[in-house]
């Protein structure tokens, strides 16, 4: 792949959003979008997750699975390297910002699960990225992630005051939404393709 | 082929081990809070390591918040005024407090991590609070399901409560069950006696701890227990006294009448015990003692459900309607009561909406 860090990086935001395109990420997605505040706090989480262990698994997949021709581990390490991280990540949190710590709650531990997480390891695996295309592709999927969540929990808080069919409230409409948001990220999809 | 397999399989070990160890350095460098201070009403300062629960922390220095569940926050029992350095108040603790409490800064001890200095107000009582350790000297059978347990105290210690405050047993692991829990059970031997105390425990189907102590204690069993606990005692007053309990709720009252056959009362006592059958009666003869000793006591026994073959000629039904004939002077009669949180509604609403007592003179403990 000879696309460039730059171009992959933005490519990752809007033409091949993780969230909008691959629809990968979708349960915090939809349970922590209530709040643009716990939104916010959980999307810099993952932008931060996405970004070091894209390079991590970059480098434990080049130094370690191949060279030992073991990349049919690669499912089991790579989720491995992501938990150990989160859990770095929340003892981090934990310390320095106890009150997003509190207002991620549970959502902290569930990041290791999130599969855009793992999606965004395999993506750089199967269109065989460099280093820096990863860590481009990562940091950008993040910011990604962050966009799409924003916008729904913005767009629930103006949905609060309105009429719903009982039925489509909460979940439903979310993926209403998120449908419609998808159709609109195709408009960006002739600015440059990456798949 | 098998060489390839234990290689992939070491490898794909030393991965796990290497980002254990990096998490275990992570863990020091990250949870170490280095000394911290947790100041008590203002006046006692202690020094500890920081990271852990307030209620673990306090425990390491022996001082025992009364909790019912351990520390896993499923009790709501721990609760401490925690007026500084406690952080934001978790959604863990809110179900078990009411807003005055939130606002009053209560918190749950187990809940509430000390991870600065930490200022906190707890009653003077729980000083008192200490680690006991007993060996099982007697166990009665007082009916088919309650059992009597006296707890000898170890190494010539003492314990000083008042008469109808509780204890916590720490269960041992036992047949499946892994875990310790901590139970709590009302003395029922009186305070006279200082260096060993009596239980009355009524098997719960199922419960964790009934069925370890009738089941699997016997005389000669090491035990631990940490008390006394609680504010239901007998109050120092004139005032007539209404006892209501039935079952193991026993306990407290009878620590109260040993107690008052020490120190001798003038006082008009009623006690009603409510039983389902005659099987449910224990300890019978010896309330009918009282009634000779003290000057003016009775002992109410009301069946709910008494058998054909029980012969019963006594008071049956609900205990609330004989109320009335123990209750002389409604505004000078304190009530007792001890038994299910619904028993207690129950007869509390009864005493005040139909015999007029006021409801700060009813004290009760509730077996949550």
């Amino acid at each position: 792949m000879d696309i460039s860090a730059f171009v992959l990086f933005w490519a990752a935001i809007f033409t091949s959003n993780i969230l909008l395109t691959n629809f990968l990420g979708m349960c915090s997605y939809l349970s922590v979008s209530r709040e643009i505040d716990s939104a916010m706090g959980l999307g810099l989480a993952v932008i931060f997750v996405l970004t070091i262990t894209s390079a991590l698994n970059w480098v434990v997949y080049h130094y370690l699975l191949v060279p030992f021709g073991i990349v049919y581990l690669q499912y089991i390490i790579f989720i491995v390297v992501i938990a150990a991280f989160v859990q770095f990540l929340e003892l981090l949190i934990e310390r320095y910002a106890p009150a997003l710590y509190y207002s991620l709650g549970i959502f902290l531990p569930l990041i290791t699960v999130n599969c855009a997480i793992l999606g965004v390891s395999l993506f750089m695996v199967i269109r065989s990225y460099s280093f820096i295309q990863s860590v481009a592709f990562g940091a950008g999927s993040g910011i990604g992630w962050l966009l799409a969540i924003l916008m729904l929990a913005g767009l629930r808080r103006k949905l609060k005051e309105k009429l719903i069919p009982i039925g489509l409230r909460g979940a439903g409409i979310s993926l209403i939404i998120t449908g419609i948001m998808a159709l609109g990220f195709i408009g960006f999809s002739g600015i440059v393709q990456v798949q | 082929m098998f060489l390839r397999i234990i290689q992939d399989i070491a490898l794909m070990s030393s991965v796990g081990v290497v980002l254990a160890f990096v998490m275990v350095i992570a863990q020091r460098w990250l949870s170490n809070y280095g000394e911290l201070t947790i100041n008590i009403n203002s006046k006692k300062d202690l020094t500890v390591t920081g990271g852990s629960s307030l209620l673990s922390s306090l425990g390491e220095k022996q001082i025992f918040i009364p909790s019912a569940c351990g520390g896993r926050g499923s009790c709501g029992a721990c609760k401490c005024k925690v007026n500084e350095g406690g952080g934001p108040l978790l959604p863990t603790e809110k179900p078990y407090l009411s807003k005055s409490e939130i606002d009053g800064n209560v918190r749950l001890a187990c809940q509430v991590k000390v991870k600065s200095d930490i200022k906190i107000e707890i009653p003077d009582s729980i000083f008192n609070i200490r680690r006991f350790h007993s060996e099982i000297v007697e166990i009665i059978d007082y009916t088919y399901d309650i059992k009597g347990i006296t707890f000898k105290l170890l190494n010539g210690e003492t314990i000083d409560f008042k008469a109808g405050q509780y204890v916590q047993l720490e269960t041992q692991p036992y047949a499946k069950v892994k875990q310790s829990v901590m139970r709590a059970y009302s003395i029922s031997s009186k305070p006279e006696i200082n260096d060993s105390i009596q239980l009355i425990i009524r098997l719960v189907p199922e419960g964790i701890c009934t069925t370890w102590v009738h089941n699997h204690l016997k005389q000669g069993d090491k035990v631990n227990f940490t008390g006394p606990y609680g504010d239901f005692y007998l109050r120092d007053t004139d005032a007539d006294i209404l006892f209501v309990a039935g079952g193991s709720g026993k306990a407290p009252i009878k620590s109260m009448l040993e107690h008052l056959k020490v120190v001798g009362t003038q006082r008009k006592m009623s006690y009603f015990f409510g039983a389902r059958t005659t099987k449910d009666l224990y300890l019978t003869e010896e309330m009918q003692s009282y009634e000779k000793h003290f000057q003016d006591f009775h002992y109410i026994p009301v069946l709910s459900h008494p058998e054909a073959d029980d012969n019963w000629e006594g008071r049956t039904g609900f205990v609330m309607p004989y109320f009335k004939e123990a209750i002389r002077d409604p505004k000078n009669t304190e009530a007792y009561l001890c038994g299910s949180p619904g028993m207690i509604a129950g007869v509390t609403k009864s005493l005040v909406e139909d015999y007029g007592l006021s409801a700060d003179k009813i004290y009760y403990d509730s077996f949550g």
